[in-house]
């Protein structure tokens, strides 16, 4: 039925579709059982709540967590109502189609540049106005994750039916009144979606923090922190793996940022999902 | 009362305005950094010395700057990772878009999620501690970090963009594309290689193209295993230095002209980004056009 050389065409690419498939799914389950297996019998309670002190020798990562959560807070705090506003700019005011193409080319462009660059350029801008300091690293983020929030916002404002517009119009609401109640609320989850998102990328980040954040490991509070060098988890593992030779603490510390990145595929799947089941009804 | 709203109204219109336009600012703004910051540099050591020079001794008593031996490790290195990486992500893709049963596509899709929000460091770890041992031991040589370590790194990691990306455009093929070519007498693997991947073709380019974009622009996970020692990249053992692991190993003790050479190693960079984002439109509106 089938010729030889069909045949052999075949099997060759059904095998070599299976060796690429098996390959992938063996590279991923290695990656992170590696990871995890050797991480998580270093993870213990003191590592987790002390810092690090060169008299007694102790290793503990409890400011790298805190700088972290602070990084994240400064950076979605303002970065927030900038895509937010971005995006509603785009989808509800833009009436001219060149302003709405030059911007989205703006933040295609944006999300192509490397970290590093944006670590240099951070360092330029922010650095030598503010110093080395965690809110100089949590500007140089806002500026990597504006189109992020930007398009996940626009994806879910682009949802919005527009009869519920032009049915508040109708009833003599003003344009900002309308985006306010009736048009904001409806593109809740592509907000939440987008600052899922972003916390990913913040938490993976370290080229663009390890010359605008800098790496100290001291223990601050919130403000202080924010204006105080300070490295994020990422940075702090890059620094004991390679600088200092600490591996257990370096997989300790990977094997925390690896469940912390199921926890936010997972949430992001949820929240979707979520959205999807409460939009149906 | 009328034209107090409708100045109210222009207002807020005049502030998502400036909401909109930041991200052109953003843009702009590090586009006459990097340039402002670049020039100097490149003027002092002239551009054809920088460019081409081949030996890179910023810390000697006569420095030398050439980037050449970067510039040359970051395009083999790319290179390295897309002749290994897109092969494999391919080859994946098209069996999770046209051939795996629904659980294994679903249970796939996730763990390749799981690869893309591996923070990179980690990714640096794991070359560290496994790959730079392996490739000692394997081919008898003193150090194994080098460039063969940087391109299998980059090549997993740039894998899962690579599959996402070339699944959606296969998933795009029209069904009736398949079920004519079906109809016609030929076996599904044909079928999927013959018929589906041409038509998704603009959008695996796309793909490639991404790859391409994320391994030239990856720095951390490279500099924890490619040696960053700047040698010209003779050998896939040497030890090398990527143009954005040149940036980031000295940056934190320059000063000077070394230092704005840097810059300028970061504007050469920049340009490289701009070409692979110009391809990456290219191939992402014949994907749209179709």
């Amino acid at each position: 039925m089938i010729s030889n050389r069909r045949k052999m065409f075949l099997w060759t690419v059904r095998g070599a579709m299976y060796l690429a498939a098996v390959l992938t799914g063996a590279l991923t389950l290695f990656i992170m059982g590696y990871v995890l297996l050797k991480g998580i019998p270093n993870v213990t309670w003191e590592l987790l709540s002390t810092k690090p002190s060169y008299l007694s020798g102790n290793i503990g990562i409890l400011p790298d967590i805190l700088n972290t959560v602070y990084i994240v807070i400064a950076a979605l705090a303002i970065v927030l109502p900038l895509g937010v506003g971005a995006a509603v700019y785009l989808t509800e005011y833009a009436s001219s189609k060149k302003i709405v193409a030059v911007i989205e080319y703006a933040a295609e462009a944006l999300s192509g540049i490397p970290s590093i660059i944006y670590g240099l350029v951070g360092m330029l801008m922010f650095s030598n106005s503010f110093g080395t300091c965690l809110m100089s690293g949590a500007l140089t983020l806002v500026i990597m994750n504006l189109p992020t929030i930007m398009r996940s916002t626009q994806e879910s404002l682009k949802t919005v039916p527009q009869a519920y517009r032009e049915g508040a119009f109708g009833l003599g609401a003003g344009k900002w009144r309308v985006i306010r109640t009736v048009v904001l609320p409806q593109c809740l989850d592509g907000v939440l979606t987008g600052c899922i998102l972003s916390v990913g990328r913040i938490l993976g980040e370290s080229a663009a923090l390890l010359f605008t954040a800098g790496f100290a490991h001291a223990l601050n509070g919130f403000f202080e922190g924010l204006s105080s060098a300070g490295a994020t988890l990422t940075v702090a593992l890059y620094v004991y793996a390679k600088e200092q030779g600490e591996f257990e603490v370096a997989f300790a510390i990977a094997a925390i940022l690896m469940i912390l990145s199921f926890i936010i595929n997972l949430s992001a799947v949820m929240v979707t999902k979520y959205f999807q089941r409460r939009n149906a009804v | 009362m009328k034209t107090k709203t409708n100045l109210f109204e222009a207002i807020i219109h005049g502030i998502f305005l400036i909401l909109g336009l930041i991200t052109v600012g953003c843009v702009l703004l590090i586009s006459v950094y990097l340039i402002i910051s670049g020039i100097p540099a490149i003027r002092e050591i002239g551009l054809l010395d920088f460019l081409f020079g081949d030996t890179w001794a910023s810390t000697a008593s006569e420095p030398k700057y050439g980037i050449l031996p970067f510039i040359l490790t970051s395009i083999y290195g790319t290179a390295g990772a897309i002749i290994l990486g897109v092969p494999v992500g391919f080859l994946t893709a098209v069996y999770l878009a046209k051939v795996a049963p629904i659980q294994v596509k679903n249970v796939m899709e996730q763990a390749v999620g799981l690869l893309a929000g591996i923070p990179s460091v980690v990714y640096g770890l794991v070359g560290m501690m496994v790959l730079v041992p392996g490739i000692r031991e394997l081919f008898d040589i003193p150090d194994g970090a080098g460039l063969l370590a940087a391109i299998i790194v980059l090549a997993v990691m740039i894998l899962p963009s690579i599959i996402k990306m070339s699944i959606t455009a296969l998933e795009a093929v029209p069904k009736e594309y398949e079920d004519a070519s079906l109809a016609l007498g030929a076996t599904p693997e044909e079928t999927y290689f013959r018929v589906s991947v041409p038509a998704a073709k603009s959008g695996i380019a796309a793909a490639v193209v991404l790859g391409v974009g994320r391994a030239i622009g990856e720095a951390m996970a490279v500099m924890m295993v490619a040696g960053n020692v700047p040698n010209m990249p003779d050998s896939l053992f040497q030890s090398v230095r990527f143009l954005t692991t040149a940036v980031a190993s000295e940056m934190s003790y320059s000063s000077g002209l070394q230092r704005q050479a840097l810059f300028s190693i970061a504007l050469v960079l920049f340009l490289f980004i701009m070409l692979i984002n110009a391809a990456l439109n290219f191939f992402l509106k014949g994907e749209r056009n179709k």
